[in-house]
Parts: C-alpha cells; sequence; structure tokens
C-alpha cells in the first residue's frame, strides 16, 4: 500500500516546508526558553564550581552571600582556619554593579578576593589571557563577557583598575559577567561614599562635642577613620580538607562562631531552588503558553489541510478506504510537520543560543524531550482534524 | 468474478418520520444485464442521486431487494456485513467530475483500489496499466492529474472504476463537463468496457447529446421508474 500522506506532503511540499519552517521558529523560541532556564541553572553551578569552597560561612539567618546580603567581620577568617577539617579560608566580598568601561559602563559582580595565589577560594581558577591579581590595588581580572581587553582601564566608584587578566564563564548567578579586584579595594567600594557626603559626615562628626574632645587629641581622626573604612566581607569560603565531610566542618562553625554555613548542595538549592525559582516559574509559564500556540498552530494547519481535502477524503470513502488509512494519512502529515518543525526549530535555537546576552544552555534532554512533547502535540491537533474526516459522508462525493 | 449485472425489486426509500416523512424512493424496480450500458433520467429532484446513493451503498434503502452479480446484498436490510469493502470490491463509481486523487499520479490513482484491497503494489500498478492502455491513456500513466484534459482526467476515472473488475459502474452524470465529441467519446468507452469486463453500467445523466445512445432508458419521477427503449444510436 502506497503511503498516501508521503504522496500528499510530496505534490504539497512547498506548504509542508514554509509551515514546517513557521511551526520550527516557534520550537526554536521553546527550546531557546527552556536552555534559558538550563543556562541560569547552570551559571548558579558554575558560580559555586568556581568559587572552589566547599562551604559558604556567612551572616546568621542569611542566606547569603548570592541570595542575600551578608556581612561578616572580615578578621572572622583566621579562627575558622584553625578549626578542625579546615583546609583553607578566605574573605570574599559581591557586589552587583555598573563599572565604567570608558564613556560606557556595563553590568558586573565585583569580586573582592583575598590576597593568596592562584587557586585560593573565590579566585577566577583559570585565565584566557594574562596573569593573575599581583599587586594590593587597582589590578583587575574580568570576564571576557564584560567586553574588556588587556590593559583597559576599569572604572569601580572613584577608583580605577587596570585589567591585567581575563577569564571566562565567570558568571553570577543572573548571569553577569564577574570583575575580580583585590579584597581591600573591593571593601571600600562597597561602602564608599561619594566625596561631598564624606565631607558633611566629617563635619557632623567633628561638631559633635562627643567625638571632638580637646582633652583627648586623636579620638576625632580615630572615629572618623573608622567611620570611612570596612571591616566587613559578604562571606568566607571555606575549602575542607579530604578526610573530613563538610557536615563535620561546619557544625563547630555553626556552633561556636554563631554562623550560617552552607555546603554544596545546600548552597544550590538556595540559588536554584529560590534565587532563580521566580524566573524557573516565568519561563516555565512561557513553555505552557509556546506549547499550547504550537498545538493550536498545528491543529489549525492540519485542520486547514484535511478542510482543502474534504472532496478526495468523501472520494477514498466511497472507494472503500478504510477510516483507519484516513485517520493514518492526517496523523502522519501531523507527525511529518511536527519532524520538520523540531529540526527547523532545533537548528534555529543551535544557531540563535551564542547570541543571547546570557549563556543559553541546549541540553540533550530537553531536546530529546521537545522531540517527544512536539510528537504528542502533533498526535493531539490531528485529533480534530481526523475527527472531521470521519464524519465526511461518502455520499458527498456523488452529490445530488 | 461471476457477472450477472444488477437486480433491484420494489426498492423503496423514506426520509424522516411521520408527518414529515418523504418517500424518495417508490418501488423501483431495475434489471441491468451484465455488458448493458441504460440511461437513467429525470429532472432535479426526481430520486436519482437518491437511487445512485442506495445503488451505491452510501445510505440505507427503506425496503426491497438487490441483487449484485449473484449475491443478495439488501433484502429490506443489507445483507452484507462491509459495505465499505462492497463500494470497493463489487460496485465502480465514476463521477461528473472525475474527483482524481491530487496527490497521486495517474496509475496510483487506478491503483489504488486494488491496493485498498490487498493486492500488492506492483500486482496492482500491472492492473491499471493494462486498463489505462485500453482506454488509450497509458502515455500519462506517470502524470499528475492536474497534467491531463478534461477528456483524459475522466477516461483515467473510468479506469479506477473498472480496475477491481466491478459487476456494475454507476456513473453521476460522467459527460456534463465535457463537449459533445469528448461527451460520445466516454459513452463509447463505457459501452466497449462494459462489453469487455461484462460490467452492468448505469449512467445517470441529463445530458441531451448521449441519451440517444442508450439502447434502455430508466426514466425517474418523484420515486417512480418506468422503463422504455432508448434509440440505441451508433456512438460517431
Amino acid at each position: 500500500m502506497i503511503s498516501l500522506a508521503g504522496r500528499d506532503i510530496l505534490h504539497a511540499w512547498g506548504k509542508f516546508i514554509f509551515t514546517g519552517i513557521g511551526l520550527g521558529l516557534l520550537i526554536g523560541v521553546t527550546l531557546t526558553m527552556a536552555g534559558v532556564y538550563r543556562g541560569m541553572v547552570d551559571d548558579g553551578k558554575v558560580l559555586l564550581d568556581n568559587s572552589g569552597a566547599n562551604l559558604w560561612v556567612v551572616q546568621r539567618d542569611t542566606l547569603g552571600p548570592y541570595a542575600e546580603s551578608s556581612s561578616i567581620p572580615d578578621d572572622l577568617w583566621r579562627s575558622i582556619r584553625t578549626l578542625p577539617g579546615v583546609a583553607e579560608a578566605a574573605n570574599v566580598t559581591y557586589l552587583t554593579m555598573q563599572v565604567g568601561r570608558g564613556e560606557k559602563d556595563v553590568r558586573a559582580m565585583v569580586v573582592g578576593i583575598a590576597a593568596g595565589e592562584p587557586g585560593t577560594s573565590g579566585w577566577p581558577p583559570q585565565l584566557v589571557a594574562g596573569r593573575q591579581i599581583t599587586r594590593g590595588h587597582y589590578e583587575a581580572v574580568a570576564d571576557i563577557a564584560t567586553g574588556f581587553r588587556l590593559g583597559d582601564d576599569v572604572k569601580i566608584r572613584r577608583n580605577h583598575y587596570t585589567v591585567v587578566g581575563l577569564t571566562r564563564r565567570m558568571v553570577s548567578s543572573s548571569g553577569d559577567p564577574m570583575v575580580f579586584i583585590p579584597l581591600k579595594d573591593a571593601q571600600e567600594a562597597q561602602f564608599l561614599k561619594d566625596n561631598d557626603a564624606i565631607l558633611m559626615q566629617r563635619r557632623r562628626t567633628g561638631a559633635n562635642p562627643a567625638f571632638n574632645r580637646p582633652g583627648v587629641p586623636g579620638l576625632l581622626d580615630a572615629v572618623i577613620a573608622s567611620q570611612t573604612s570596612n571591616n566587613s566581607v559578604n562571606a568566607v569560603l571555606v575549602r575542607i580538607q579530604s578526610e573530613y565531610s563538610p557536615q563535620e566542618v561546619a557544625e563547630p562553625i555553626r556552633r561556636w562562631k554563631r554562623l550560617t554555613v552552607y555546603d554544596r548542595a545546600q548552597m544550590e538549592e538556595i540559588l536554584v531552588g529560590k534565587l532563580i525559582a521566580t524566573s524557573a516559574k516565568q519561563i516555565a509559564m512561557f513553555l505552557v503558553i509556546l506549547a499550547v500556540v504550537s498545538a493550536a498552530i498545528v491543529a489549525f494547519i492540519i485542520y486547514t489541510l484535511t478542510m482543502d481535502k474534504i472532496r478526495e477524503i468523501a472520494v477514498l470513502k466511497l472507494i472503500g478506504t478504510r477510516n483507519r488509512t484516513i485517520s493514518g494519512m492526517i496523523l502522519q502529515q501531523a507527525l511529518v510537520l511536527g519532524v520538520i518543525g523540531f529540526v527547523v526549530g532545533k537548528i534555529t535555537a543551535t544557531f540563535a543560543a551564542p547570541l543571547f546576552p546570557k549563556y543559553v544552555l541546549l541540553m540533550p534532554i530537553d531536546s530529546i524531550l521537545g522531540f517527544f512533547a512536539v510528537m504528542v502535540i502533533c498526535v493531539l491537533a490531528s485529533v480534530v482534524a481526523i475527527r472531521m474526516a470521519l464524519k465526511v459522508d461518502p455520499a458527498e462525493a456523488i452529490g445530488g | 468474478m461471476t457477472a450477472k449485472g444488477i437486480h433491484i425489486e420494489g426498492l423503496s426509500k423514506r426520509y424522516g418520520e411521520g408527518d414529515t416523512a418523504v418517500l424518495a424512493l417508490k418501488n423501483v424496480n431495475m434489471q441491468v444485464a451484465p455488458g448493458e450500458v441504460v440511461g437513467l433520467i429525470g429532472p432535479s429532484g426526481s430520486g436519482k442521486s437518491t437511487l445512485l446513493k442506495c445503488l451505491g451503498a452510501v445510505i440505507d434503502p427503506t425496503a426491497g431487494r438487490m441483487v449484485l452479480g449473484n449475491e443478495v446484498i439488501f433484502d429490506d436490510e443489507w445483507k452484507v456485513r462491509d459495505l465499505r469493502a462492497l463500494r470497493r470490491d463489487k460496485i465502480g463509481f465514476v463521477f461528473q467530475a472525475p474527483y482524481l486523487i491530487p496527490f497521486l499520479d495517474v496509475t496510483d490513482n487506478v491503483a489504488l483500489l486494488p491496493m485498498l484491497a490487498g493486492v500488492g503494489n506492483d500486482d496492482a500498478r500491472k492492473r491499471a496499466l493494462e486498463l489505462l492502455t485500453a482506454l488509450d491513456v497509458q502515455h500519462r500513466a506517470k502524470a499528475m492529474p492536474s497534467q491531463l484534459s478534461g477528456g483524459e482526467q475522466q477516461r483515467v476515472a473510468i479506469a479506477r472504476g473498472l480496475v477491481n473488475r466491478p459487476p456494475v459502474i454507476l456513473a453521476d452524470e460522467p459527460t456534463a463537463p465535457l463537449d459533445s465529441v469528448r461527451a460520445m467519446s466516454v459513452i463509447r468507452i463505457l459501452n466497449d468496457m462494459a462489453r469487455r469486463f461484462e460490467t452492468a453500467v448505469i449512467v445517470v445523466t441529463h445530458d441531451e447529446k448521449i441519451i440517444p445512445t442508450f439502447k434502455r432508458i430508466y426514466h425517474i419521477r418523484d420515486g417512480v421508474t418506468h422503463e422504455e427503449a432508448g434509440e440505441g444510436r451508433s456512438f460517431e
């Protein structure tokens, strides 16, 4: 038996191809949306991977340092370092802000990294160009996505930094590329006020007789110095010794230091389950809407194609074609349309993904699930047309 | 296949029930022998199409008896279970418009019926080509319907009606869209094929050009048929 669906498709291939392309673009958007979600999750995991930490020590009862603000003293790392099982402890600050790039600015997460050597927690694990930060001030390593090049000038608050190294795939959980600067500079940047505000505060402090005592020389300077310096960091990144489990090391820190400690799984849960949960729901809603729109379009197209063949279907039924042959023809056409649409959609998504400003991760499993979803949608969408075709009276071919 | 033509006795068809009932066919009697071509003529609304649909097993007659070949197919109720198979294997249809399947080439338009009946593709195509040759359209065997002239399309439609060697062919206004030369050609082909394959052919027509060619004519008016001798003129 010849394939009626195949012959019809070959006969009207232009209609099928162009319809398939239209559907494919829609499927491409759907796959890309799934890729955006995967990219967000991956950004979060990469952020954790690149930090090089096993534990994140943050302000008590906060979800810091990525999901909430967290502030802990910058000398706390020393006592944490002495606890059993701790191989390394390093301060870190995170601040998402606009950094100056020439006349323009770019959104970036400024990461303050503690002095140390390559491989220290918080440092960029690998560079694609240049070198790591070696000076205590005014050097930066930037993610390549910021658009900075080696030797470029980065303006953060009032200070200027020179880009000495470039890294890749170092992004925040919201996809902003990172700029690494020395910890002291980052601490200052977090709390640095503008010149007028500093001047006003100094004047106000100087006018306060409690601080400006003629009998206590140096008190005013000490108070002013304390007001303009920042001794806090957002978190301490802890790397544990291999023979210890994260829980074994975390428990004493929680108990003795009255801090909150997250291990990798908990931090991943915060990033994926809380930080991007709303975005994920938003994307899920888009996926549902796109799936419904795709189904409606396929149903409409198959319905229209079937309507165009009412007379032929009546003739086919009159000359003895079984209902299942006619149903099979319509179903096969819907599935072929879905396959064409999926192939076009997959190609579109693959080529479009790198053009997106945020990371779009197209996972094979999403493509496989997407393919089966498209097939299911096509089957469901063909039901209306099949029902209509089965209702066609063979007597219509005779007329009268 | 044993060809015995078609025999109809007391066939009636009623639409609706009670006060709104309409008796479209009233005690229709017909007999068409194998190899014979008869005309069925009547004004619009006389019951021609209803009779054709009853004979074509697409609507249910209300009462009567129909014998197709050797087989009683209706005796106040259908005596065959699978009307679809009955239409496919025992009844050939030729329509006013050819209604060829636009996405199948000429050969497959004809071969489709035997394929539907379970004949292998190669055998079905061979059978189709034999008929296309008999109808002198074998040179268009690979053409699509849209590439054929009206006369060629109608010949292909006749080939499709004949391909399963049915005992009866129902032709519904087969010459309506054709000029007189092509109309005569179609009638000649139907007569030739009827004789060659011992098929009974019933031609429903309004076409004044071809009515004189029938040797027997059934007139139908208000659902009642009566038979008369035709002129049986030459087709030339």
